[in-house]
This record gives C-alpha cells, structure tokens and sequence, in this order.
C-alpha cells in the first residue's frame, strides 16, 4: 500500500490494531474518535457481533489535513481477536503501513497475547513482510486494573517485546496512553517517507 | 496583538537598571537581524520589558516603511497554533510567521511544558535568523530557567544576547515619576516625588500605581501630601517576593490552569514535524516541475521514473536539461506548424524523450512540406470480411503490419472492382501507423495522385524536390496502380521510388485490379519487382463472406434479421462488396417500413428483379421498378466492364 504519493501530494497510512479478543483494540479507535473533531473524521464503521464483540473490523478514517503540501490521512483498522476470524484478520492485515499490537496486561490472558503475537507474525510473514523492518509498536492496556491481576510491563516487555519495539502502558478506555502509541506508531510509518515507501500516481 | 503607541523610546526612562537593555534594544531596533539576534530581555513583572520590546517594533517601523513585525504574547502563539492545526492550516500559519521582517514574543516563560509550540518555535527561529529576520523576547526569567523546555530552543534563545533589567534604581523612579507628572495641574511638589521615588517598590508598575494613588488623593483632598502621611495615602504593605518555579501568570494570583492542548491538535502538530522532516525536498521539487510542465502538455515520464530512484539524482541538472528540451521541442514546432500547419500541438513536440524524432519529423517537412495522405481510419483488418475469397489476401495483411518491411515487401493486392483491396490497402495503412512512430510519414495515395504530383512537379520544374518528398515516405500504400499503364514517366520515377525504398525495408502494398503480370504498358522491370513480393488475390465474395457481410449490414434491424432472410440474401450472387452493400440498403430500407422482415414479404418484395438468384446474369436489375435508382448516387449492375467504378455520382 502506498503511503505517499507525490503526484497527487497524497500522504496515506493504513494502521492495524491488532491483538488478542478484549484486549481494547475497539477501544482505542472509539477513544481517538472521540477526540477528533467531527470535520477531521470519517464515519467509524464497526461491524460487531451482538454480543458487541468484533466481528468483522472496525475501520476510522482520520483526515489531518494538509500537511507540508501533502493531504493527510491516517486509517485506523482493527482485526477481530479471536481465534476462529483467521481470515478476516488476513485481509485486514493486508496492505497495512505499521501495527499496533494492543496486548491485555492480565495474568490470565498471558496465553493469548503470545498466541496473538505468534499469529500476527505467521501473517505478516505470509505476506512477504520482513517484521524486523516492519513499524510496530506495543501496546500494555489495561493497566488500570488491580495489580494483582495483571502483569508487569517488564514481565510484559520480556514476553513480547523480543524486538525491543516502543511499548506503551495504556488504559485505553480512560485514553490513557491511547494517543501516545498512535503517536508512535504514526511517527515509525511516516518516517519511513524518506526511505522510499512512495508511490506516484 | 496591536502594539501599545505609547510604548516608545522616548518616553522610556533609563537607568542604571536598565541601560544595558536599552541600548541593545535601540541597537536592534537600529539595525534589525543584523545585532544581537534573538535579543532576549527579561526581568521580573512590571520593570518595562513590555514596553521596551514594543519601542523596538515601532523605532523599525518607523525608519522602515512597510517593514512586518508582529508582537505577540506566547499565549497568543499557542492559540493561533493550536488554531492552524485544529483547522488543518498548519502550512498558511507556518508561512505567516515567516513573512514577518521582526518577531517580538512576550511573557516566553509560558513556553514551559508546550512541546509542540516549542518545536515550532524553534522551527520558526531557524527559518527568521536564516532569513536574517530579528527576534526579541521577553520573559520574566532567564533562558536556562524556564523549566521543561527543550534544550534546543534554551540554546536558540541563548543564543543571542540575554539582558535583564533590574529593579528601578532612585534616579529611573524619579524620572519614570516626574514623565508622568509632567504636565499636571496643579504641579506635583518635587519633593513629593522625590519621597515617592525613595519607596522601595518592586517594579514601576507599582511605581505608576503609587503616583496615580497620589492623584487621586489630590482631586478629592487637594494638595495636603506631605512624606509623613505620603505612606498612609499610598497605603504600602509588606509585599511578596518575586516568583520562583513554575510560571505564574500575571492577574490570576498563579492559579490560572494551563489549557490543556488538545489530544488531537497536540497529536497532528507532531505528525506535522515528522511528515516535513520525512518528506524528501528532492521529491517535491521534482513533483511540481511534473505539474507545471504537464499542464503545458508536455510528457513527464522521464521526470516520473526519476521519482521512482532509491536517491536524490541531479535535480537542478534534470529539470534544466528537461526545461531545455521542452524549449527546443517549441521552436521546433514552431518551424513545423509554418511548414505545415496540421502538425500544430502534435505529441511528439510534446515529449522531451523525443527530441530527435521531432527533428526527424522537421526535416522531413523541410524537405517534403505538407503531409501525405495517410489511411482512412474507418478502413480497419478488423470489419474487413475474410472468407475463402480473400484470405491470402486478409492473412499478408496481418502479415506485413506485424513486421513492416520484412515480410512480403512488396504486397500486390489485386482483384475486381468492389472487393475489397482498396479497403484491405487502408488497412494495412492503419495496421502500419498503429506499429510505428507516429511521426512516420505513411503515404496512402492513389496512382492518380502520385501522376498527377509528377506531372505538376515537371511543370513547375521541381523533379528533384518532388523526388526527395516522395523518398521521406516510411511506407508508401499505392491503390490503383493499373493506371500507372502507359505513364512511362511515372513508371520510371516509380521504379526508383520502389527500389530506394524497398532498399529501406520501407513497407510497400499496391492494389490493382490486375496481377503485375496482366499489367501491360508497364515497364517489365517494375512488373518483375511487383511480382517479386507476393501478389494476393481478392475473388468476389464466396457465399460464407457474402452472409457475414448481409450480417454485418443488415446488424442495427430490429427485430434482427432471421437466418433464413440472410440465407436468402447470401444465396443471391454478388460480383462485389459494394453490390451487396447496395442490396442490403435496400433490404435495410424495407425493413424499415416494414416493420418485420421476414422471408416471404421479402422474396414476394425483391424476388425476381431485386435479387438475381445463383445460375441467372448477375447485376441486372430493373431501375425503373426501384425507388433506389431516384436518388442522385446510382448503382450500375450491368457495366460489368467497369470493375471499380460501381458508384457514379449523376449530377
């Protein structure tokens, strides 16, 4: 996917949120759009299950305007968590600029975070993307909860951040560190701009 | 923010405190961006920092016509940045600072904790002092102490000369006292004043407060001031010290919350620096030259593919040599469109990739002026029938539009009138042009044009220019050569013609109703190289062509013809094209009124004298039963010895 495109001054990201089921990856697009003023967002599109779990992808456009000359725009995607949406999580993976992975910092969910990392590393790999080169950023969430129920960002670090990418501690419901690791994760795919990622219309 | 008119250098009373400050602001003021550049004041609240920055504004202002300078407080900074991004306009808003020849900002110690004002300050810094544009701030503190700021923009703001005014010593308090009661009636007693200005106060805020205090207590109880109750009148308490710390903001006792920026608008103020620091300038400027020219209608693909390189190639030397390029490409057309005019606006002044064929095309119409005729566009291999009749002739066709020049060069096409070679030859011309250059001059002409060229050529005595026009052909299409029988001086200058370009590879098709052998009255050895190539034959449509071109005809009636009407209609004998289409006009027109054609309407209709059937003489039809034959164009069936001239115009 290309991110800038010089002819038409055209910069564009796809992001994807990516982790275990409930680990608050829906949480951190609905916590951003209701941060972005109305003009500057698309309409935020969540195909859920009725349980209100994703079932699909739940998909936010942001427009940041003009930037240096170049029309900005950030996608933001989320994959659905669980085990069984292999596919779906394929296809949403497809194309994407950088990744966000949203792990759940409880004790007990440690299994699927690593199981979910496992899984976005056989796609990306799938896809011919080298990960060690690939913007990704952490992010711990949850950490708003009792200590004793989760784990600790080093604990965390230790288990999944193996390519010592930027982690976040985040309580994405409350917003906290939500804005952080966009920031993050935009700063790795756009700094990537001057290494040739363009394309040109 | 407006400046205060009256904050000037005059009015500005100078002391032991603030001599220092003064003279490096007159110095700025004096000669802006050229001194102590930024020149950063700062003192506690209240000693005249405001004022001394706004009399530097003014001074440049008045011994520079027209000269920008903007004053503004960090708040107000802060604001119309976070406005920029919120509405999107961080670029407008970046490019308004820059434009100003003077920037003064105020109360600086409000940048602590301002990440994104920070950066954009020192991005804006960079930018002015490049420009060699002056700065002046002031602040309550010095640089190195304004907490939670980026060391960059301390070492930016350090960077020029730091001055500080101290509290106003006896003599500056006096003066600062007697500008303001100047001028009062009744006149304040010096001696007043001068006990006003022994007071201890901490900055002339306070001093200016005092005397109008004094004022005031004047208009209401006249002049009854003296130093014993001069401390009661101006009522004086003990006051706190100075601040240390966090900023507090004057007026709101230092509890006044910092406005939280935005998460959004703090969020795309940081995207913003990375996309113009990330995006590549060499990128840019390349983009825009591919703008401009583009909208002048020029190719860019050179300029795109430089795009797609891992590093920054020569840019100034690529858009020059572009810029050249497309210069040379105008005056070439120029010279063009004097020659002939239909090459106005043609591509190939148009790509800069093609400068030596655009060259070429010069000296072609240099020397050959105005174009040949080139095929009939309509005349395509595609809506050309091929059946038993003509397939040799259909598939050499193909043939020498895949490989000009290389495969059957000569091509003879040769066959009655009607069918088919004239629309075969324009083909092959289209065939041609869709494979070559579009510069390529590919000659589509009858032999009567090319004799009757010859022979105005002769007249006017031009034979060599004639010669050297017909020899910039790259293909040469020749229909009728037939004609060329008997022309001895056609034959000859066709003959050299033929052999300069056959000797080029350059493609050659004739068409003629007889075969180079048949072709008496023609030199042998021009028979003998027509027939050396190969010589294809076009016969009368055979019954399979003669359906497919009723079909074909007869496509637009609705409701469509059936099978057995075509039938009928291929079953009748056609010595040509052209016969059939006459007849299927007729069909066509019938339908038309009919509403539906079916077999038998048909047959009772046209049977007879419409249609000839197989096994009776073909072209015979009876004009006076025929509403045809009432219109100016006519069909002549029965002038069988005129192959090739089936319509006559009757005027």
């Amino acid at each position: 996917m290309s991110i800038v495109n010089y002819a038409t001054r055209e910069i564009t990201c796809k992001i994807v949120y990516y982790g275990p089921g409930r680990a608050g990856k829906t949480s951190n697009l609905q916590y951003v759009y209701g941060r972005v003023p109305g003009d500057r967002r698309g309409r935020m599109l969540s195909l859920a299950t009725q349980n209100e779990r994703t079932l699909f992808f739940d998909f936010l456009p942001l427009d940041l305007g003009s930037i240096s000359g170049f029309s900005t725009r950030l996608q933001l995607y989320t994959v659905p968590g669980q085990i069984y949406y292999a596919t779906t999580r394929k296809l949403v993976l497809n194309g994407a600029d950088a990744v966000v992975f949203v792990a759940d910092s409880q004790t007990r969910q440690f299994d699927e975070n690593v199981e979910s990392l496992r899984d976005l590393h056989e796609n990306l790999a799938a896809q011919d993307i080298d990960v060690r080169t690939f913007p990704m950023v952490l992010q711990y969430n949850k950490r708003d909860l009792p200590s004793d129920l989760i784990l600790t960002e080093s604990e965390l670090d230790e288990a999944l951040n193996f390519r010592g990418v930027p982690a976040f501690a985040a309580d994405a419901l409350h917003g906290r560190g939500v804005f952080e690791t966009l920031r993050s994760i935009s700063g790795l795919v756009l700094r990537r701009l001057s290494a040739g990622s363009v394309a040109h219309g | 923010m407006i400046l205060d008119g009256r904050f000037r250098f005059d009015n500005y009373v100078v002391g032991s405190a603030n001599r220092l400050a003064v003279a490096a602001a007159r110095a700025v003021a004096e000669s802006p961006g050229q001194v102590y550049n930024p020149l950063f004041i700062y003192s506690a609240s209240g000693l005249g920092k405001t004022h001394l920055v706004s009399a530097i504004a003014h001074q440049a202002r008045e011994q520079r016509p027209g000269y920008g300078a903007a004053y503004v407080t960090v708040d107000e900074f802060v604001e119309d940045l976070h406005d920029a991004v919120s509405a999107g306009e961080l670029d407008p808003f970046k490019q308004r600072w820059r434009e100003h020849d003077i920037v003064l900002l105020d109360d600086v110690q409000f940048l602590t904790g301002q990440r994104e004002t920070q950066t954009e300050l020192l991005r804006l810094f960079n930018q002015l002092q490049r420009s060699g544009k002056q700065i002046v701030m002031a602040s309550d503190r010095p640089p190195g102490e304004i907490p939670d700021v980026d060391a960059r923009l301390v070492s930016r703001l350090s960077g020029g000369l730091v001055v500080d005014i101290g509290e106003p010593d006896f003599e500056t308090k006096l003066g600062i006292l007697r500008n303001l009661a100047d001028g009062r009636e009744p006149p304040i007693d010096a001696e007043i004043l001068d006990a006003v200005a022994k007071i201890d106060f901490a900055n002339v805020r306070e001093l200016q407060g005092a005397f109008n205090r004094l004022e005031a207590y004047r208009s209401l109880h006249g002049g009854n001031i003296h130093a014993g109750n001069l401390r009661d009148i101006l009522g004086l308490r003990a006051r706190n010290t100075p601040v240390s710390g966090a900023p507090v903001r004057e007026g709101d006792g230092g509890n006044g919350a910092r406005r939280e920026p935005a998460e959004f608008a703090d969020f795309v103020s940081d995207v913003s620096r990375t996309v113009e620091t990330s995006v590549a300038e060499w990128k840019l400027r390349i983009t825009e030259a591919i703008a401009t020219w583009a909208a002048e209608g020029y190719r860019t693909a050179v300029l795109e593919r430089a795009l797609k390189l891992p590093r920054s190639p020569d840019v100034d030397g690529l858009l020059a040599t572009f810029a050249a390029a497309c210069a040379h490409l105008g005056s070439l057309e120029r010279e063009a469109i004097t020659l002939a005019p239909g090459f106005a606006n043609h591509s190939v002044f148009r790509d800069p990739e093609r400068v030596a064929a655009a060259e070429g095309l010069l000296s072609r119409l240099r020397v050959g002026g105005e174009p040949f005729p080139g095929p009939d566009a309509s005349f395509t291999l595609a809506n050309f029938e091929v059946g038993v009749s003509n397939e040799l002739a259909a598939r050499a066709a193909e043939s020498v539009g895949a490989e000009p020049g290389r495969h059957f060069n000569p091509l003879v096409i040769c066959g009655p009138g009607g069918t088919g070679k004239t629309h075969l030859l324009h083909a092959i011309g289209n065939l041609l042009r869709e494979g070559m250059d579009d510069t390529a001059s590919i000659a589509c002409v009858s032999a009567n044009q090319f004799i009757e060229e010859l022979v105005e050529a002769a007249q006017q005595g031009e034979l060599e220019r004639w010669r050297a026009r017909w020899r910039t052909v790259d293909a040469l299409l020749l229909d009728d050569l037939d004609v060329i029988a008997g022309t001895e001086r056609a034959q000859t200058e066709l003959f050299h013609l033929f052999n300069a370009l056959a000797s080029e590879n350059r493609p050659l098709v004739f068409a003629s109703d007889r075969s180079p052998p048949e072709l008496d009255q023609v030199e042998p050895r021009l028979r003998s190289r027509l027939a050396a190539g190969l010589v294809a034959a076009l016969s009368p449509p055979d019954r399979a062509t003669r359906r497919s071109i009723y079909a074909r005809f007869l496509a637009d009636v609705k409701p469509s013809v059936p099978d057995d009407v075509l039938d009928y209609l291929a079953d009748s004998a056609s010595s040509s094209v052209r016969e059939i289409q006459g007849r299927a006009s007729r069909v066509f027109a019938l339908a038309r009124s009919a509403g539906r054609l079916e077999l038998a309407t048909l047959r009772s209709e046209l049977d007879g004298h419409l249609l000839p059937r197989a096994g009776a003489p073909e072209g015979l039809v009876d004009r006076a039963a025929d509403p045809f034959f009432v219109d100016n164009e006519r069909v002549i069936w029965d002038w069988h010895e005129i192959p090739g001239r089936a319509i006559e115009e009757i005027r």
